[in-house]
């Protein structure tokens, strides 16, 4: 019975930290973007338009709700639906930290640990095609259905590679439990390169570290590979007919996944929650060290204000990332709150990588799309699985 | 308790999706509940200690396969089916014989079930991934060699039958 | 009544099996009767998985596994097939299909 109540309320916690993290991504994401084509992005709606997703979220709430006149209305309705519940799926066995002991409770900071968490990320990534391919199927559009065709095609075949991606550090780890993978990359060589199986040897995994984030791209439907759902192709492919909370789900749904791609890359290759370098030589101040230089940036521009307002809002933010920095000393806290934020911050960086790849590159054509998964990523991927076998054969794991 | 309750909740959905997938006329519905047939499988399979085979089940089959169904159903605009002239002999013998048909064989394997064995969640714990993979390279190397033989011919044959002509 | 017969599971398997056999001799789309073929398969694939958790083995998961290999490599064949028959009889009735009929 404690297991079961235990496990409610980390399940409560993850829902409202998932939901949060979601809303939010989608504002660093304009941000960011907004910076990279030199301009503002969302700066009115509050603060630094800290806001803008609140607002975007009621304007896709009080807008009208479409249903296409000959559409499938079950399928219409189940596919968005469908979509946002398996995106959401997976946080439950990501690793945020190792076994800690909170008020007497042992528990590790994991929904749940699957013996084979790994294929259950394989299997979420499976049918989350059905979303998509029903949702451009039941529009009873032209532009939904090319648009679902072309998106279903396009994730059926980067399942392939990504597939022989996660096999390879598999070899080197030789566990299913997403748990065991960040436990058996601990450890440095040297006293200060981490065992992580990007640098694991005797088979460094950085070529199928390089085609999960290809195949990431092309599974989560971002640039370069959004052509399913590219607004001056196809309209908007297989969302076209859709509106409001429908839309809205669609959106989530894209962006959670985008979490869930980046968080598996960091588990599988850059050892999960795990610090760069041994806590013996200082890593446990690294998030000390950088909030505080934090609130030291936000204090400077809060005495020295390019606006008026700045001089109310950016010293209490410094007030705030100090009492952070603070948070990262208290020894009680230090175990739980260092793994997560080593968490946070590889996949921050990945998903901050995410957003500059959008930034930057063009769109590939789909036949340029599908050419490079079946003559290009594939063999790729199966030749470094041969590889990387062959080097663990001859030179053990 | 949890495990009838498991057993008979996901028996029960197979049952109707596969009567669904009989009744439906339109294909799309009938994939929709081959899915869901073969998703409570899944989770009869995990019950029975199955973990791998209910992982690839949802990856391969639910996963690939049936996007394959899918996307063939897409791609040819598939309609629903026209009803046809059929008598009504066979809706109102051939279903009510079939019924019979399946008590009798559920009773003739009451009758003939090997044990009274009962499936105990976690009496099994043999099914990691860890003991097909030592199965499937050692005693079982050489089916595995031929499937891969077999799907390579699949791959072939379905490239030359689906292909587009080049002029 | 912890634990469920095993026989339970059986007769599932059985009605599902059952249910793919009517489905294969009264639907006339290619496609819906194709899916009842995948329906039977995956009958069978509980019976092997039943009795290798009656004989404690995991030889009944690898035919399992092997029964899901060889209906993925059909499926595509099979669905390649349909495609072409579309393509040549604009038609996805098997009533259609019969110009060699006697």
């Amino acid at each position: 019975m404690e297991f079961v109540i235990l496990t409610l309320v980390k399940a409560a916690l993850w829902a409202v930290i998932i939901l949060t993290t979601l809303a939010y991504l989608q504002w660093v994401e304009r941000k960011v973007i907004a910076h990279i084509q030199l301009r503002l992005g969302p700066s009115r709606v509050g603060p630094h338009g800290l806001l803008q997703p609140l607002a975007d979220v009621i304007k896709l709430l009080t807008k009208e709700d479409l249903t296409p006149p000959q559409a499938n209305k079950l399928l219409f309705v189940f596919a968005p639906f469908f979509s946002v519940a398996l995106a959401l799926l997976p946080v439950a066995v990501l690793p945020f930290g190792p076994e800690v002991e909170i008020f007497g409770i042992r528990t590790a900071i994991q929904l749940t640990d699957l013996d084979i968490g790994v294929l259950f990320l394989l299997a979420i990534s499976s049918l989350s095609v059905y979303g998509i391919a029903l949702a451009g199927w039941s529009s009873n559009s032209k532009y939904a259905l090319l648009g679902g065709l072309r998106a279903s095609a396009q994730m059926v075949s980067y399942e392939l590679p990504m597939a022989l991606a996660v096999a390879s550090p598999l070899l080197l780890s030789n566990t299913l439990s997403l748990q065991e993978l960040v436990i058996t990359q601990s450890g440095y060589y040297a006293g200060w390169i981490p065992q992580w199986n990007f640098f694991k040897l005797p088979a460094p995994q950085v070529i199928s570290y390089l085609v999960f984030l290809m195949a990431a791209f092309a599974e989560t439907n971002r640039i370069p590979f959004d052509l399913p759902e590219a607004e001056n192709e196809l309209v908007a492919g297989f969302h076209t007919e859709y509106s409001s909370l429908k839309f809205a789900s669609f959106f989530m749904a894209e962006y959670a996944n985008m979490i869930t791609s980046c968080a598996f890359a960091t588990v599988l290759f850059l050892g999960g929650y795990l610090p760069l370098w041994p806590a013996e030589k200082g890593s446990d101040l690294f998030p000390t060290a950088l909030f505080l230089a934090g609130g030291a940036i936000a204090m400077y521009h809060g005495l020295h204000p390019a606006r008026p307002r700045d001089r109310r809002t950016l010293p209490a933010v410094a007030l705030l990332f100090w009492f952070l920095a603070f948070l990262f000393q208290v020894p009680r806290l230090k175990q739980i709150l260092i793994p997560m934020f080593w968490f946070g911050f590889k996949t921050g960086f990945l998903l901050f990588v995410f957003m500059w790849v959008r930034g930057t590159l063009p769109r590939f054509r789909y036949d340029q799309l599908m050419a490079f998964t079946w003559k290009f990523l594939f063999p790729v991927a199966m030749l470094n699985m041969l590889a990387t076998g062959l080097l663990v054969a001859l030179y053990g794991g | 308790m949890t495990e009838m309750l498991i057993f008979w909740a996901f028996a029960v959905v197979s049952v109707g999706c596969a009567v669904n997938l009989v009744i439906q006329r339109h294909p799309i519905n009938g994939a929709i509940s081959l899915i869901g047939v073969m998703g409570s499988l899944a989770v009869l399979y995990l019950q029975l200690g199955a973990e791998f085979i209910a992982a690839v089940q949802v990856i391969v089959y639910a996963g690939a396969i049936m996007v394959l169904f899918v996307f063939v159903i897409m791609l040819l605009n598939a309609e629903a089916e026209q009803r046809t002239g059929r008598s009504a002999a066979v809706r109102l013998i051939g279903f009510p014989s079939l019924a019979v048909l399946l008590l009798l064989v559920g009773m003739l394997i009451r009758r003939l079930a090997p044990a009274p064995e009962s499936v105990r969640f976690g009496d099994f714990m043999g099914g990691t991934a860890e003991n097909i993979g030592r199965s499937l390279f050692t005693g079982y190397l050489l089916p595995f060699e031929v499937t891969s033989a077999l799907i390579l011919v699949a791959i072939i044959g379905a490239i030359v039958l689906a292909h587009k002509e080049i002029d | 009544m912890h634990s469920v017969p095993l026989s339970w599971y059986l007769i599932l398997s059985a009605v599902l099996f059952g249910l793919g056999v009517a489905g294969f001799l009264l639907r006339r789309n290619i496609i819906t009767v194709f899916m009842c073929i995948e329906l039977m398969l995956n009958a069978v694939n509980l019976s092997f998985v039943a009795f290798s958790y009656q004989l404690k083995q995991i030889d009944g998961h690898l035919y399992a596994f092997f029964v899901m290999v060889v209906a993925a490599a059909e499926a595509a064949v099979g669905l390649a097939i349909i495609l072409t028959v579309f393509k040549n009889r604009a038609t996805l009735q098997i009533d259609e299909v019969d110009s060699m009929k006697g």
